[in-house]
């Protein structure tokens, strides 16, 4: 007979105090799309601080770097997409602000997640070798085959203390939908991580998720979900298709305070935002 | 009898059809709009088997309008989301025409920041893909605003692998192929150094170096080829807009 039903759900309000200064955290979605905003935001609101954020950056990273929230950052990009560069990332970055980075090929840092996933120590590739990404990221180092001449970059595990992610369906277990034309990574970002906290535009039931979607929609597994935050419109500004597209007009507003050269533009912005 | 008239941008785009030439059965990756349309030309004239993505997660049978996704229309053919594309990055079958915020005479590129990488004086995207595409595949770029700023001696940090950088596995499967401007096509000597392969017409051998930090050698270039009338009407049917005159006036 069926138990007491898995339920996994958390209040917006309750994210904060799940992390901690110090923290190694995974931010799921690409660029300026699907990313957890209303999750981010909660950092933002909060005294955490100090963190190692692991993402394909977008304005996830230029809000927390702004914020002076990151020690530590390991990215492959950061972009708005439709704007090609963060100016809040941008400027962090040239003011020296961000005191550690770790700059990657993007497929070597998709290889860095799938070994953390895998509990792997690291994963070999060929992309990186002959680049100044080996002169970025001094500790890299190579792998000679043990078959042939051959020699990999030995891309280390990406290990991460809490992955936060945003897809558009989830039951209260924690098994995550997405609904738009591409996964991204937060699956592996789910797997790679001791805790994931997933928010959702949508808690439904379980016959709901594949009452309407094909199950190949069902990205992630309760398996590697900790919490669910029902959070509608929890990734604007960025995308979140076919729920929403990307608030252009919000970013480049975003944009534009973050470019100000006045302090005030951007605490008024931040203020309004938060 | 009505008399065309040719542009710059026409040149360019006929350029990068040609770079496609011979490429085969392979994922086209085209960054700018010159590049958007010259691999949709290369398409519809001499390699049919080309494939084309929407920038996003589908390859197209036929493409969408130019600068928009799958959802703004065309036929998807596959699903290709980010994560497959680093597997066909690693597969090889893919040619890519990348931009560069700096190129040097060995073809180094740079996308990721200008001065120092620790803290740099500007920072730009970030490396991106080229460490990978330079490594595994045929790899161009474009350049839209040729000039002594992009073309450097040494770039500040290597993201795409140039040609003496690119040494062991790293050279096992890098293939660097040219470099189209708005003012000319470059491709590599025996040595790995960049060389001119020809100049648009109406660009003097002068100009070209004054807008190229390291020496070149113009003179007796031969003139980049102008597209033919069909290929005109291509360019145009698919640019109807005249998108291409953003990057190339």
């Amino acid at each position: 007979m069926n138990k007491t039903p898995i339920d996994k759900t958390l209040p917006l309000t309750e994210v904060a105090g799940k992390l901690e200064s110090g923290m190694t955290i995974g931010i799921g979605g690409w660029g300026s799309r699907r990313k957890p905003m209303a999750l981010v935001k909660e950092i933002l609101r909060s005294d955490i601080t100090d963190l190692t954020v692991v993402a394909f950056g977008g304005p996830d990273v230029g809000l927390l770097a702004r914020a002076g929230k990151i020690r530590k950052l390991v990215y492959g990009f950061v972009s708005l997409d439709s704007i090609p560069l963060d100016p809040n990332f941008t400027r962090a970055r040239e003011r020296g602000e961000i005191p550690e980075t770790s700059e990657y090929d993007e497929g070597m840092f998709v290889a860095g997640l799938r070994a953390g996933a895998n509990r792997l120590s690291f994963q070999p590739i060929r992309a990186g070798l002959g680049s100044d990404v080996m002169a970025m990221n001094p500790d890299l180092e190579t792998v000679r085959s043990p078959y042939d001449d051959e020699e990999y970059v030995a891309v280390p595990g990406l290990r991460l203390d809490v992955s936060l992610i945003h897809l558009n369906r989830a039951d209260a277990a924690g098994n995550g939908q997405y609904l738009g034309p591409d996964p991204y990574f937060d699956d592996l970002f789910a797997m790679a991580a001791d805790t994931t906290i997933m928010s959702v535009e949508q808690v439904v039931s379980t016959d709901d998720l594949t009452a309407k979607a094909p199950p190949q929609s069902l990205l992630v597994p309760r398996i590697f979900v900790n919490h669910v935050v029902e959070a509608p419109g929890g990734a604007h500004f960025t995308s979140c298709d076919p729920d929403y597209g990307r608030d252009e007009e919000f970013q480049k507003a975003y944009a534009a305070a973050a470019k100000s050269e006045s302090d005030e533009q951007w605490t008024e912005f931040e203020e309004r935002y938060l | 009898m009505t008399t065309q008239t040719i542009t710059r941008a026409d040149v360019c785009v006929a350029a990068v059809s040609d770079a496609f030439k011979g490429s085969g059965e392979v994922l086209a990756h085209a960054v700018g709009i010159v590049p958007a349309i010259g691999v949709r030309l290369a398409k519809a004239t001499h390699t049919p088997e080309l494939a084309l993505s929407d920038g996003e997660a589908f390859m197209m049978a036929e493409a969408p309008p130019l600068l928009k996704t799958a959802a703004a229309g065309g036929t998807p053919e596959a699903w290709v989301p980010f994560r497959s594309i680093f597997d066909i990055v690693a597969s090889g079958r893919r040619h890519s025409m990348m931009g560069a915020s700096q190129i040097d005479r060995y073809g180094n590129q740079n996308i990721s920041s200008i001065g120092d990488w620790r803290q740099p004086k500007r920072q730009l995207i970030g490396v991106r893909g080229a460490p990978g595409n330079t490594v595994n595949h045929r790899v161009d770029y474009w350049v839209a605003k040729h000039s002594a700023r992009i073309f450097v001696d040494r770039v500040d940090v290597a993201s795409g692998v140039g040609n003496d950088r690119a040494v062991g596995t790293a050279a096992k499967y890098h293939d660097l192929g040219v470099i189209v401007t708005n003012l000319a096509v470059f491709g590599y000597d025996e040595s790995g150094l960049v060389k001119v392969d020809s100049i648009h017409p109406g660009v003097t051998p002068e100009e070209l170096q004054e807008a190229t930090g390291f020496p070149i050698d113009a003179a007796d270039a031969p003139l980049t080829r102008e597209p033919t009338a069909e290929e005109l009407e291509i360019i145009v049917a698919e640019d109807p807009k005249g998108l291409r005159f953003n990057e190339v006036p």
